[in-house]
């Protein structure tokens, strides 16, 4: 279902890892389900089992950005990342950089994965270790990062800022071109390959 | 202009290109399904009442979670069971051909793409799992998406996309024996590191690249993932055009010489400009394992442990730290003394008839280690098929390995394949992440040669060591 946003504001967990997978974020045996939701319990898991971990601070209780390091989602496609941070109440993603599919999940899903680089991202996770109720705006409207003191602007997909800005469905859009794609697939040649029944 | 393969093959597959800032809309050739990151997809286009608009570019296979013993029982796991119940029923209505568990032509969704013959060169072909990479070894643009995008790629067949940026993998060289294109990867990824594909499809060239089989250029175009990168390729030329003779989907008669014509423009053309390069000197390499818990965390099997101390950049001696604290490593320790319990050849890494036949080659006439367990999981059931017709299987279990049925088995730990907390494996697969093959496990990669030598010493080992 499309999402609509335009900014969140929200407190931060600085995760302070780089090379952070998809399969850290929700190792395998948790995305046997057939749903969108319920992954929350699945969210960090193996590392939240060993103790300590900074989302079960209690000090973070509803904070909804995290704030990450380089390199943030690799590995896997699973889109149940992106589900179950957004299931545990995360509204944003602060880091350096990106695994592309992760990126692409994160911003179907309303999830605003923004990119600001490093010193930045140390900073804004120096100010949220020093105080829990540290609190950040991520402007998708402006393309902005903000906090007291901080002002930075992010680069984000242009048709992904569009889809979510305008609350649109990707595929209507699409299939709203469904005249060129009908002339595409006449055009296709004889001999690639169908896969029949 | 003169253009890179990879610029030749989207430019053959832009529906409209995009105006200003705006992404091209590609086509997509193939979409590959597979149980575990479809039913959101399916049931997306239940809601907005969309079907598959191609079913005939569409095939299906179970391969994630089903289990590779007892497969003419029901699944055991419930959770697992609903997830392939639900594929079926989703292939069933949507008209989506599907090869379940059992079937003579099931197995990990990127080898029986292959086997086919449904991939071939300068095709798009995408599905919902990042090593799709594997079947741009045929000169296809081929890459990982999310549920979301398979769910656009059912309704629509195709993809709003951004040109990605290239770059060229330039392998120079004769490769040592007991070198393999497993080593090659890994190397690579050591070098350019996770991160150094990001936004990047590779080209991988060069007279190394040039001398390999099919079935090895597939392992490295696999892992180019685990470098970051969006996709993989090689240019099709003379291995690939006798691999894809007379497969089921491969052309034939007429088409057979369109096709052929076409494909032998799939190159680079001379003057093209990437926009990054690397050169690797293949008599350089050597045997290659990983000892962290990243893919680009690897050394040649010679050397030692890491020391952390002695990384100059603070984010990697921070994760080297932290690689070797869960691997319980010490620096300097030579890679050769890691005793591993376990041993996987499989995935759709290295799960395919060389990998096996090279694997069965070192074993024969030698044991498994006491106290170490192998399992030679085939990566499709024809492969499993064509091994037993070689008396492979013989070869392995006279060894003391478990010889199973088709999967994706313990590369990922879905079904019952999994390390238990602390033990520690010699894999042939892709991923050495934390937890990867079961919670607390253990995983160094190694090339199917080095799995098997690693079985019989019970340590991480080359052939070589056996002698």
């Amino acid at each position: 279902m499309p999402v609509q946003l335009t900014a969140h504001t929200g407190r931060v967990v600085p995760l302070r890892r780089s090379d952070v997978d998809t399969d850290q974020i929700i190792p395998a045996e948790f995305c046997k389900e057939l749903t969108k939701t319920g992954y929350a319990k699945g969210l960090f898991a193996h590392w939240r089992a060993r103790g300590g971990f900074v989302l079960d601070d209690p000090a973070r209780a509803g904070a909804s950005i995290l704030v990450a390091g380089r390199n943030f989602g690799t590995g896997s496609s699973r889109e149940h990342a992106v589900w179950a941070l957004r299931d545990w109440g995360f509204a944003a993603v602060v880091a350096v950089d990106y695994g592309d599919i992760f990126l692409r999940n994160a911003l179907k899903n309303g999830l605003l994965a923004v990119a600001l680089d490093e010193g930045s991202v140390a900073e804004l996770a120096d100010r949220a270790e020093a105080d829990p109720a540290f609190e950040l705006t991520v402007d998708l409207e402006g393309r902005e990062v903000r906090a007291p003191g901080f002002r930075r602007s992010f680069r984000i997909d242009d048709r992904a800022r569009w889809l979510l800005l305008n609350g649109l469905d990707d595929i209507a859009v699409t299939l709203g071109r469904d005249d060129r794609i009908r002339a595409y697939e006449q055009a296709r040649p004889d001999w690639l390959p169908v896969v029949g029944r | 202009m003169a253009r890179t393969l990879a610029e030749k093959v989207w430019d053959a597959h832009v529906v409209r290109r995009g105006e200003g800032d705006e992404p091209d809309l590609l086509y997509i050739d193939l979409h590959l399904v597979h149980e575990v990151t479809s039913p959101q997809a399916f049931d997306g286009l239940r809601l907005a009442g969309r079907p598959v608009r191609r079913p005939d570019l569409t095939i299906a296979t179970e391969d994630h979670n089903v289990p590779t013993v007892d497969i003419d029982k029901p699944i055991a796991d419930p959770v697992s069971r609903t997830q392939v119940d639900t594929l079926r029923r989703n292939c069933e209505e949507f008209g989506v051909r599907l090869h379940p568990m059992g079937d003579a032509e099931q197995g990990i969704v990127h080898v029986i793409g292959p086997q086919l013959g449904l991939t071939q060169p300068g095709m798009t072909v995408v599905c919902g799992d990042s090593h799709t990479s594997t079947h741009g070894a045929f000169g296809a643009m081929a890459f990982g998406i999310g549920t979301s995008e398979v769910e656009h790629v059912l309704a629509t067949q195709t993809l709003p996309l951004r040109p990605f940026k290239t770059m060229a993998i330039t392998v120079d060289g004769e490769l040592a024996p007991g070198v393999t294109a497993k080593d090659v990867i890994l190397a690579v990824i050591a070098k350019i590191g996770t991160g150094g594909g990001q936004g990047y499809v590779l080209e991988y060239r060069g007279s190394a690249i040039e001398a390999l089989s099919m079935e090895a250029r597939m392992t490295i175009c696999n892992m180019s993932i685990e470098a970051g990168a969006r996709a993989g390729m090689v240019a099709p030329d003379e291995t690939t055009f006798a691999y894809l003779s007379g497969r089921p989907h491969a052309p034939k008669g007429e088409e057979w010489n369109a096709a052929l014509e076409n494909w032998r423009q799939l190159r680079t053309d001379e003057g093209a400009e990437f926009d990054a390069e690397v050169h690797i000197d293949a008599t350089s390499l050597t045997p290659f394992v990983t000892w962290g818990t990243n893919p680009g965390q690897g050394l040649p099997l010679s050397e030692r442990v890491p020391d952390p101390e002695a990384i100059a950049d603070e984010n990697e001696r921070v994760a080297a730290e932290k690689a070797l604290a869960y691997m319980d490593l010490t620096p300097g320790t030579p890679l050769r003394d890691i005793t591993v319990d376990t041993v996987f050849l499989g995935s759709c890494t290295n799960g395919r008839i060389e990998d096996l036949r090279a694997a069965a080659e070192v074993l024969r006439g030698r044991q498994v280690a006491k106290d170490v367990r192998m399992l030679v999981v085939p990566g499709s059931m024809k492969v499993r098929a064509q091994a037993e017709s070689e008396g492979l299987h013989k070869v392995f279990i006279a060894a003391g390995a478990e010889w199973r049925q088709a999967g994706c088995s313990m590369c990922l730990g879905m079904n019952p394949d999994q390390l238990r907390p602390g033990e520690r494996s010699a894999s042939t697969s892709n991923r050495n992440f934390e937890g990867r093959q079961g919670k607390g496990g253990r995983t160094h990669l190694v090339s199917p040669l080095v799995a098997a030598a690693t079985a019989v010493r019970g340590t991480l080992s080359t052939p070589d060591d056996l002698f």
